[in-house]
């Protein structure tokens, strides 16, 4: 689960224009380019970028839905939610042996991370409250999440739009386990509903600004769109989710928290209030309410298994020396 | 019957809940996949047995009501499945201990008298000769690692030393149904466990501990402190709310 | 830490008659976890009947720089293939 709004990416290279050229031939071509085919430095440097920050983003986004999985209130929900968090472990996984191929190792993507340099979506420093939550996370913030991956299927990079394939067909559970879990709250108990409806509430514009800021403001995307790393503008992307759900929220009886959200039949999509993006570059730049515990639980994780981590390799060391002296007798 | 099915239904959710724990906190991303497997494998067994165990009771308690509205005194669950995670190491040993005891133990049950428990073992028995298998390989490796992960590897075997006894030890509704030939008896499993058990840390390069002394009393609810927070946690949304659907 | 755990490639046969495909890749400190690791992270949902996990660092791989020199050699010998040769439609499928 992620959606675009690639941040700081620099998509500079100093490549000579021939060489330059052809490679947008291929590109333009719909050739995949492969790991050790020869690419401009600004398109590696993207590459890694935004998969790593796809990658830390899975990573993340682990935790907040990982805070309800020991309060689950069913049994099938909890056995759900345990496979679907599993899920984004192992998205996060796919994705960081996509960047791999590129000549950065996991280790240091995990440390920038750590370190800040990295940066993860910045939907997952929301707080998750309720159990209600858990459901508009899988059906939002998944559902964004999905609009945005399809189309990086088929990227023009070949191992991230592998991984992407794997990705999406998994992820297919993920938003209607989440619209089920809102449906049964909504047809449920008045406080159920309630719950149902605070989330909505708090999880509306986070998903919409999930999509990152407006196309005219949005630095990164040209060069992107024209390496077809991405296929859509963040806006055209934007407009398909609000369209796409706002008919799904009227089917659980609930109302999106914008008072400016009707149906456009002119332009055949809804229109929405702004987007306060004040609030969004300051979750980006570190003051969302979870910013501080989600890096610190990652950062906790990694230092707590460093232990185990060098004992797998030393154990390893070990038996080769043993089987290389057996050998040897 | 229906209090032996409630007993092994009970130890399966406690465990899982436990390793679930770990999901998004592992030592390395590869196991933030594996444990939740370990979890759903457990919580798979437990529903099914709760069904079981519900459909036995006939007071139309289902696998919710059951894992969701009995308290602290009313859980059945062992002390060892209750124990916290500690560290990675410990949570390996907890689970190869159970593990290696509940192997043999659904083996025998694929022969039980009662369908839907032969059912269970029929799956149960592959999942945890898996889980057998990784902890296996996870306590071998921090046996033989470095020095702290030996030195950690000993303290995990040292706290949950007291704990592998009640494994073993069958309640009057356990012997009941191991009469009835429903479950396998747990005295019969011992030797084959501790043959797994000191071969692993054989290969760890650790000694197998001695038990001084254990401790038992879950068959019987009275449990550590933790179990009530584990459950005060895991029932806290569902009691807010009696009677909703979920 | 000492280093790096070491990257490893995953192949999976999802049942007899196939051959094993790459899927992807993971880190393990050897072949036993890696094996194990392979079947947690590939094999959730039934892809499973066989894997083989291989060190990252045991592939060696063609050069895309030498790509001409491997492969165009190839591609003008259509003595290769059946359609290069005219067989009379009245002798039938052959």
């Amino acid at each position: 689960m992620y959606a675009q709004g690639l941040i700081g990416a620099d998509g500079r290279t100093d490549e000579t224009p021939e060489f330059l050229a052809a490679f947008k031939a291929r590109i333009d071509a719909e050739e995949k380019i492969e790991p050790k085919d020869a690419m401009p430095e600004g398109y590696r440097r993207t590459l890694i970028r935004q998969i790593g920050q796809h990658a830390h983003s899975e990573i993340v986004g682990m935790l907040p839905e990982g805070n309800w999985i020991t309060r689950a209130p069913s049994l099938k929900r909890k056995a759900a939610l345990l496979a679907k968090v599993q899920d984004e472990g192992g998205h996060g996984l796919y994705l960081y042996a996509a960047a791999e191929t590129l000549g950065v190792s996991r280790e240091e993507m995990t440390e920038e991370l750590l370190d800040g340099r990295a940066k993860y979506s910045s939907i997952f420093n929301y707080p998750t409250l309720t159990w209600a939550d858990i459901g508009t996370i899988g059906w939002l913030v998944d559902g964004a999440a999905i609009m945005n991956q399809i189309p990086l299927c088929r990227c023009s990079f070949g191992p991230y739009a592998r991984a992407m394939i794997r990705v999406c067909k998994e992820e297919s559970f993920h938003q209607r386990q989440g619209y089920e879990i809102m449906l049964t709250l909504c047809r449920g108990t008045q406080a159920q509903k309630d719950m149902a409806q605070d989330a909505l509430n708090r999880w509306w514009w986070p998903s919409l600004m999930m999509f990152g800021p407006h196309d005219a403001d949005s630095t990164h995307s040209d060069q992107s769109m024209a390496w077809k790393i991405k296929r859509f503008s963040n806006d055209e992307l934007r407009q398909k989710f609000i369209d796409a759900t706002v008919p799904q929220a009227e089917f659980l009886g609930l109302t999106v928290p914008d008072p400016e959200c009707k149906w456009n039949e002119a332009k055949g999509g809804y229109d929405h209030g702004p987007i306060d993006w004040d609030e969004f570059w300051r979750v980006v730049k570190g003051g969302g309410v979870m910013n501080r515990e989600r890096i610190a639980a990652r950062k906790k994780a990694w230092d707590d298994g460093a232990w185990v981590r060098e004992a797998a390799l030393v154990h390893a060391e070990k038996r080769k020396a043993r089987k290389a002296a057996m050998a040897a007798e | 019957m229906y209090r032996a099915l409630l007993e092994l239904a009970d130890d399966h959710l406690v465990l899982g809940h436990r390793v679930s724990e770990w999901c998004g906190h592992a030592p390395m991303l590869e196991e933030d996949l594996a444990l939740p497997n370990m979890a759903l494998d457990c919580i798979g067994t437990a529903r099914a047995l709760y069904a079981r165990a519900g459909e036995l009771e006939g007071a139309g308690r289902d696998e919710d009501a059951l894992a969701y509205f009995r308290g602290e005194r009313e859980y059945l669950n062992c002390l060892l499945v209750e124990q916290p995670n500690g560290d990675f190491a410990q949570t390996m040993l907890r689970q190869l201990g159970f593990a290696a005891f509940m192997e043999p133990f659904w083996r025998a049950a694929a022969q039980s008298s009662d369908d839907a428990v032969r059912g269970v073992a029929g799956k149960a028995v592959k999942e945890m000769a898996y889980n057998i298998r990784h902890a296996g390989e996870w306590v071998v490796r921090l046996g033989d690692g470095t020095d702290e992960s030996t030195g950690r590897m000993r303290a995990a075997s040292d706290a949950l030393a007291p704990y592998w006894d009640e494994l073993f030890l069958s309640s009057p509704a356990t012997q009941e149904a191991e009469a009835a030939g429903i479950l396998p008896e747990r005295a019969g499993l011992r030797a084959n466990w501790e043959q797994v058990m000191r071969d692993v840390f054989a290969q760890a390069l650790l000694d197998w501990p001695e038990a001084t002394w254990s401790q038992g009393g879950g068959r019987e609810g009275r449990h550590g402190e933790g179990l009530g927070h584990l459950l005060a946690e895991m029932q806290s949304v569902a009691r807010a709310h009696p009677g909703a659907t979920w | 830490m000492i280093n790096e755990t070491p990257l490893w490639e995953v192949f999976i046969r999802q049942r007899n008659g196939l051959s094993h495909r790459h899927v992807g890749s993971l880190h393990a400190a050897d072949e036993a976890l890696a094996l194990s690791a392979a079947r947690d992270v590939y094999t959730r949902r039934g892809e499973g009947g066989s894997i083989w996990v291989v060190p990252s660092s045991a592939i060696t791989a063609s050069d895309p720089d030498h790509t001409d020199e491997f492969f165009d050699p190839a591609e003008d010998k259509i003595y290769r293939h059946p359609t290069f040769y005219d067989i009379p439609d009245d002798v039938g499928h052959m």
